[in-house]
């Protein structure tokens, strides 16, 4: 009952994950959605990926640029191994397919994490990013493990199954991606709290007194980065078994970049950041991609936006709001926020209606598309489309630079408030010491 | 002998190219420490400013006028962005200037489309200067290594001779010890940003129409340049230089030289077949590794020697 108690988060989230694809049921057909199940395997993969990206990232301070090379090679060694099962040179169900790609990628964690982690900071991030080019260049060289160009495809339909369960829809992959994502990341939180989690954050926070102490901060960057390998590696076999194939774009350096981003929007500092920022790109990624031409542009903006205003990210954001949350007022700030949401879609419709413009004047116009708006045709030469975008944008902007100056003076007044109530709190618990 | 002073001289300008390019990096990297990955995309701007100004109103003025443009957008990057996100640590400003980088290259494919552009060299100087060993030999990669060479002494002698060069290295080394002695700072950063981004205009400008200018010119020149800073090592402009060329002779004779490991072993009496463990490392070809030959050279050096070639402190 106690587990139940303290863990209940975790048994919602799966509840929750399992019911949601339900929603997207075909009922008449019997059918669940491939995409939407594609999808969220996606998002379970590329968390697992973001996860193990802020264990470098969050935990140990460590930029790298070239993460998905771990992602990669155990992409690659998952594959392998399907070939061998497949072979009949080799036994191993399919649930641990993951695992074999879990141990590629510890593998080649400490190979390559003994090269980079020498060094830190900025030298670290360059080191990875000459690691990342090298990977994704021999990806393409070497066609013995790497196949190439076209990759390796495999089969993920095959009859070692310890449930009984051939993998044969995206319903039952989804299924055991969910319950692989779970285990991660609930490995990875307990990694948190073990010393080596916690000598890593020591080893960012302060380098020189880290070492002090007597700890190397280079074998404790070593083990981090390949347990860190770990992880991927298992997101890199889980992507084996989703897609069916690996090829040398899981090792490239926009890869590295999602991650990056993922764990920068959703926010290193607490430890579901990262699943949450993963949440948010690969839905930019996979369902604004599909409506707009400028998506890359959309996830430049957010992210700039995010390093300039959030530098804590989503989750930093609502951590932001727990004191006044705690202190029973956070009723008092939804009359400021009501205010300022008119003014920021303002912003938001018009900056989006005018990249729109944009991108269909140029690139949707050399690929023949038109721009439509509820089935009326907006010709994106006329100055009107243009007038009305940058209106909305100007008039917006001003607006909402106004309502910010107000939520500002309402967000200082009350956290001042919090901060008085906390203080007489305090000071009760003080009395009652004193008077025990 | 023909094929070595050809590629000796196509090796030399490319060289040059590239130190245009990471000279401006190496000045805002060792004065800011910002790894301004924007900086590529300066170049692929000032590439295609060049192309369009030259459309209208001709090449020559397009030499100038990209550049100052280049500038320009530095300035405000820096003041108004890049200022902001200081005060969040070197991480944050890194990743301002990678975001930065994707809107860039997302704002260059939607001003001038997702194919090359017809970026042509100037008539002027569209003619064979001289022949070697009957290669002809263009006029125009003369005129990129005389304004190549032209600027390296410029930045040379400005930092060295001139008073703003003086307080540039001085804010390079002691920022707190200029600041106190009442120079701004800040700005001498504005201004630093502002011309490493021009520079990398007018790498472009003269670069972009000896390579191909297409959206995806900044994320291939990128990592490149990355390298040649690294290489040379931070804060000496000298180590830039001969990184710079280094890599560009490096990158021009590997496609030359048809060889692999495999022909190597042969002279020493070992046959590869395809049954000998790595045949498939020992048979690949310089040509084909050339593209990598610069990021194993930048992870050998950080390993081995973390401040570079000459460099004075560690990156």
């Amino acid at each position: 009952m106690n587990m139940l108690r303290r863990h209940w988060p975790w048994l919602l989230a799966l509840v929750i994950l399992l019911a949601f694809p339900f929603l997207f049921y075909d009922w008449s057909k019997g059918r669940h959605s491939g995409f939407v199940l594609t999808l969220m395997s996606e998002i379970g993969v590329m968390a697992i990926f973001a996860l193990s990206y802020n264990m470098l990232m969050g935990q140990a301070g460590l930029l790298s640029f070239g993460h998905a090379v771990l992602l990669g090679m155990g992409a690659y060694c998952a594959a392998h191994v399907v070939l061998l099962v497949k072979a009949g040179s080799f036994w191993l169900p399919t649930e641990l397919v993951p695992l074999a790609g879990g141990l590629g990628g510890l593998f080649f964690g400490y190979v390559f994490g003994w090269l980079v982690t020498k060094q830190r900071a900025t030298a670290f991030a360059m080191i990875t990013m000459g690691l990342g080019e090298l990977v994704s260049a021999a990806a393409l060289m070497f066609m013995g493990f790497f196949g190439g160009e076209g990759g390796i495809p495999i089969d993920r339909v095959m009859d070692t199954s310890l449930v009984g369960v051939r993998y044969t829809s995206p319903w039952q992959v989804y299924c055991l991606v969910l319950v692989w994502a779970f285990i991660a990341a609930a490995l990875m939180r307990l990694q948190t709290q073990t010393p080596l989690g916690s000598i890593a954050n020591a080893t960012r926070d302060n380098f020189e007194r880290a070492q002090f102490v007597g700890y190397d901060p280079r074998v404790v960057r070593l083990y981090q980065f390949a347990l860190s390998g770990f992880f991927a590696g298992i997101a890199g076999g889980l992507y084996v078994l989703i897609y069916e194939i690996v090829t040398f774009d899981t090792v490239s350096a926009a890869k590295s970049a999602n991650a990056l981003l993922a764990v920068y929007i959703g926010g290193a500092g607490g430890f579901f950041g990262p699943i949450l920022g993963t949440i948010v790109v690969v839905l930019l990624q996979s369902g604004v991609s599909l409506l707009s031409n400028a998506w890359l542009l959309y996830v430049g903006v957010l992210f700039i936006v995010m390093v300039m205003y959030a530098p804590g990210g989503l989750i930093g954001l609502i951590f932001m709001h727990m004191p006044i949350w705690r202190a029973g007022r956070l009723r008092e700030l939804a009359l400021p926020y009501a205010r300022a949401f008119p003014a920021a879609l303002l912003v938001l419709l018009g900056f989006v209606f005018m990249v729109e413009l944009a991108s269909f004047t140029t690139i949707g116009a050399a690929q023949g598309k038109n721009f439509s708006i509820g089935g009326h045709l907006i010709d994106t030469t006329a100055p009107l489309p243009w007038v009305i975008a940058l209106a909305a944008l100007v008039l917006g902007g001003l607006w909402l630079r106004h309502e910010a100056r107000s939520f500002r003076e309402r967000w200082d007044a009350l956290m001042e408030g919090v901060k008085i109530q906390d203080g007489v709190k305090m000071k009760g618990v003080k009395v009652q010491e004193a008077m025990s | 002998m023909e094929v070595f002073v050809v590629s000796l001289l196509n090796g030399l300008v490319y060289g040059m190219l590239l130190f245009m390019l990471a000279s401006g990096l190496t000045l805002i990297l060792s004065m800011m420490g910002v790894l301004n990955f924007a900086h590529a995309s300066a170049y692929m701007l000032g590439a295609y400013f060049a192309y369009t100004i030259s459309v209208y109103i001709g090449f020559w003025p397009a030499l100038i006028i990209a550049p100052l443009l280049c500038g320009l957008i530095g300035a405000a990057i820096e003041m108004w962005g890049l200022r902001r996100v200081h005060r969040n640590g070197h991480i944050a400003e890194l990743l301002f200037t990678f975001g930065l980088a994707l809107i860039i290259e997302k704002v260059v494919q939607m001003s001038w489309g997702l194919l090359p552009v017809p970026y042509r060299v100037p008539e002027l100087l569209d003619f064979p200067l001289f022949k070697i060993y009957g290669t002809q030999f263009p006029a125009y990669r003369a005129f990129m290594l005389a304004i190549s060479a032209l600027m390296f002494g410029a930045i040379w002698l400005g930092l060295t001779r001139t008073r703003v060069g003086l307080v540039i290295q001085a804010a390079l080394t002691h920022p707190d010890m200029a600041s106190a002695l009442g120079h701004n700072v800040p700005r001498i950063f504005t201004l630093v940003f502002a011309a490493g981004t021009a520079l990398a205009g007018l790498a472009g400008v003269i670069g972009g129409n000896y390579q191909v200018t297409e959206p995806a010119m900044a994320f291939t020149m990128g990592p490149i340049v990355f390298v040649v800073v690294v290489f040379g090592g931070l804060g000496s402009l000298t180590g830039c230089f001969i990184a710079s060329i280094l890599m560009g002779l490096i990158q021009t004779f590997a496609v030359v030289f048809d060889v692999s490991l495999a022909d190597l072993l042969a002279k020493f009496g070992f046959t590869v077949t395809s049954s000998t463990p790595f045949a498939e490392v020992l048979n690949v070809t310089l040509p084909r590794v050339g593209a990598l030959l610069p990021f194993l050279m930048l992870v050998l050096i950080l390993v081995f020697r973390p401040r570079g070639l000459m460099g004075t402190r560690d990156t």
